[in-house]
């Protein structure tokens, strides 16, 4: 036996797989704007709230109504104040941390019942499965919004149960697909093979499937996100979503509704804000897409002309 | 094929069942509706009374048993509000939001379908970018947002366009074009996707190598084979359409079925809220029937059979 020599000459060192999505992104200049634009965002939420946040409840009967682009009263106030005079800039900074608090964790909340119940409604074949499937129907054959509205107004608006209402109506989702994964799991021989070795049904489902569907719940979840802010957003917006003194984004154009004639930027500014972030978002996630499909990549590569 | 029909109703009105019985369930839950219909210094007496008339005495299954059994016999109860059979008041509104949404679906398709498909005709072009952009963005845009803003420049500032209300064809403008700008969206980048793939396929270069003219290549060799998909989302999009509903008729004061229900929920109209989920509900499974039935005339492959 002689060994097949594969690295005669050493090869040049590919770029590490970092590096490359950071030279797709620069190729994309939208995505790469999204991408900046969304971690300016993250930053502010996180830590904005702890370095302004006093200042968007603070009232100022000088600053009231005060138009935007203007600078005399202070950065704070560049884009203007409301009709309590609150600059409406640290106001937007705290709004991002609920907005995003919210859809956050009405995500990862429908992600997780949706996983657990198809992984349940996909690998067994017993009644309940039926049952899951069929209440799955029952939230999909509605609008989600009307839903969302009975159920709040029952329960009574409050962040708890605006995350649990807004992960109840997404939940199909994520239990379709992940149902569909499992059917076709649960054929492969690996799941044979851990059957004829003796494991049980939990730990072939934990151990050996759901560690398989899982990038598939992430990746829906991912794109959901930008919905899950504008459904939050309509909530709010409607007045059965958060409650003052809390408030998101929906919530803060809600207010602004009432001032359009006078101050239009009241409403303005929180709107645009849930516009930019979900668009972001989708432009990101779109090329996401891009960068995961062979035959589109190429689009972001530099081509390098070929030699005549 | 009526095999299959069948089957899908029967589906769907096991849906409608289950979803009539926790609106039920989840409505009553809501308080005595009694404190919002009689003064505040009503007696015990009057509430005990008016809670009999209405029922609401009754133990809550007796209730429910007591709905069903009416359902049966077509009784949909009365609004407490207005004082006639909830299910008229919302067939009254439900025309509304029909003609509201038809329209705006319409346009949405047809407007998908020129844009989607001029944008895919030269993939990367200028066009194709900007209409990606602007797809994009109408389909993550928030439509109440969208409504404010179109208020303030053509209602407030402009003066063109009316605020709110019905009456005239400029009522209609503002509320169709916010209403078709997220289904709009999504259908063109839906188009433009499965226009790519249908540009690309061999039945499109015999076209070409035949010297058939592009512009009858892309729309009626292509577009018709790319049909199949937007019919799905376009039906996926109905439902989301009365979400779209139930904003926009609040904010422009739409007299449809969106509205009917928000007022019925905090109202705690019970029997109109039943009948406008009915109403709601029955809807869209008369739609996604006809989806079906579409999908079998676009496409002569499918054919449905009871498995």
């Amino acid at each position: 036996m002689t060994a097949i020599p594969t690295d005669l000459k050493a090869p040049r060192r590919e770029p590490g797989k970092a590096r490359v999505l950071l030279g797709y992104l620069v190729h994309d200049k939208l995505a790469l704007l999204s991408a900046i634009y969304l971690l300016i965002l993250l930053a502010a939420a996180i830590f904005g709230p702890m370095l302004i946040g006093d200042m968007s409840t603070k009232l100022g009967l000088r600053q009231r109504n005060l138009a935007p682009f203007t600078l005399d009263q202070g950065w704070a106030y560049v884009l203007g104040a409301d009709t309590l005079g609150r600059s409406i800039l640290a106001r937007l900074v705290v709004g991002a941390q609920n907005t995003l608090g919210i859809a956050a964790a009405a995500v990862v909340t429908s992600m997780f019942i949706g996983g657990t119940l198809g992984l349940i409604a996909g690998y067994s074949n017993r009644w309940y499965s039926h049952v899951i499937l069929r209440l799955a129907d029952v939230v999909m054959s509605f609008p989600s919004l009307l839903l969302a509205l009975i159920v709040l107004y029952t329960l009574g608006p409050s962040i708890p149960n605006l995350i649990v209402v807004l992960a109840i109506t997404r939940v199909p989702i994520y239990l379709r697909t992940t149902r569909a994964e499992v059917l076709e799991l649960r054929e492969r021989m690996f799941v044979s093979a851990a059957k004829a070795m003796g494991a049980g049904s939990l730990r072939i489902v934990l151990r050996h499937i759901a560690p398989l569907v899982m990038p598939t719940l992430i990746t829906i979840a991912a794109i959901d996100f930008a919905s899950v802010i504008l459904a939050e957003s309509a909530l709010s917006f409607l007045g059965l979503g958060i409650q003052p003194p809390q408030f998101t984004w929906g919530a803060m154009v809600a207010t602004g509704r009432g001032y359009l004639a006078n101050a239009w930027w009241v409403a303005f500014w929180p709107g645009l804000a849930i516009l930019l972030t979900t668009l972001s978002l989708n432009l990101l996630s779109s090329w996401a897409r891009t960068v995961a499909d062979p035959q589109q990549r190429w689009r972001l590569q530099t081509l390098r002309r070929a030699p005549r | 094929m009526f095999g299959y029909l069948g089957k899908r109703s029967l589906h769907s009105v096991i849906s409608v069942l289950g979803l009539l019985v926790l609106v039920f369930f989840l409505t009553r839950l809501t308080g005595d509706p009694s404190y919002l219909f009689l003064p505040l210094d009503a007696t015990p007496q009057a509430r005990e009374a008016f809670s009999k008339l209405h029922g609401f005495d009754q133990p809550i299954y007796i209730q429910f048993f007591n709905y069903l059994g009416d359902l049966l016999h077509l009784d949909f109860g009365e609004s407490l509000r207005q004082n006639r059979s909830a299910m008229a008041v919302a067939l009254e509104a439900f025309p509304q939001t029909l003609k509201l949404a038809v329209v705006a679906i319409t346009l949405a398709c047809t407007l998908a379908l020129v844009v989607g498909s001029l944008a895919a005709s030269r993939p990367g072009s200028l066009f194709d970018r900007f209409a990606s952009l602007v797809s994009l963005a109408g389909a993550s845009a928030p439509d109440f947002w969208v409504a404010i803003v179109g208020i303030l420049v053509f209602a407030v500032s402009l003066g063109i366009l009316p605020t709110s209300g019905t009456g005239t064809a400029a009522h209609w403008i503002m509320p169709i074009a916010v209403l078709m700008l997220r289904p709009f969206g999504l259908l063109v980048q839906v188009v433009r996707g499965t226009m790519i793939g249908a540009l690309a396929s061999p039945y499109v270069k015999t076209a070409r190598a035949k010297g058939v003219r592009r512009q009858q290549i892309i729309f009626s060799h292509a577009l018709r084979n790319s049909l199949l998909p937007v019919v799905t989302v376009a039906g996926d999009l109905a439902t989301s359409l009365v979400n779209g509903a139930v904003v926009v008729e609040s904010i422009f004061g739409w007299p449809g079925i969106g509205k009917l229900m928000i007022d019925a929920i905090i109202q705690r109209d019970f029997a109109v809220v039943q009948s406008t989920v009915l109403v709601t509900a029955s809807a869209i499974f008369i739609l996604n029937i006809a989806i079906d039935l579409l999908y079998a005339i676009l496409d002569p492959r499918i054919r449905y059979q009871t498995t």
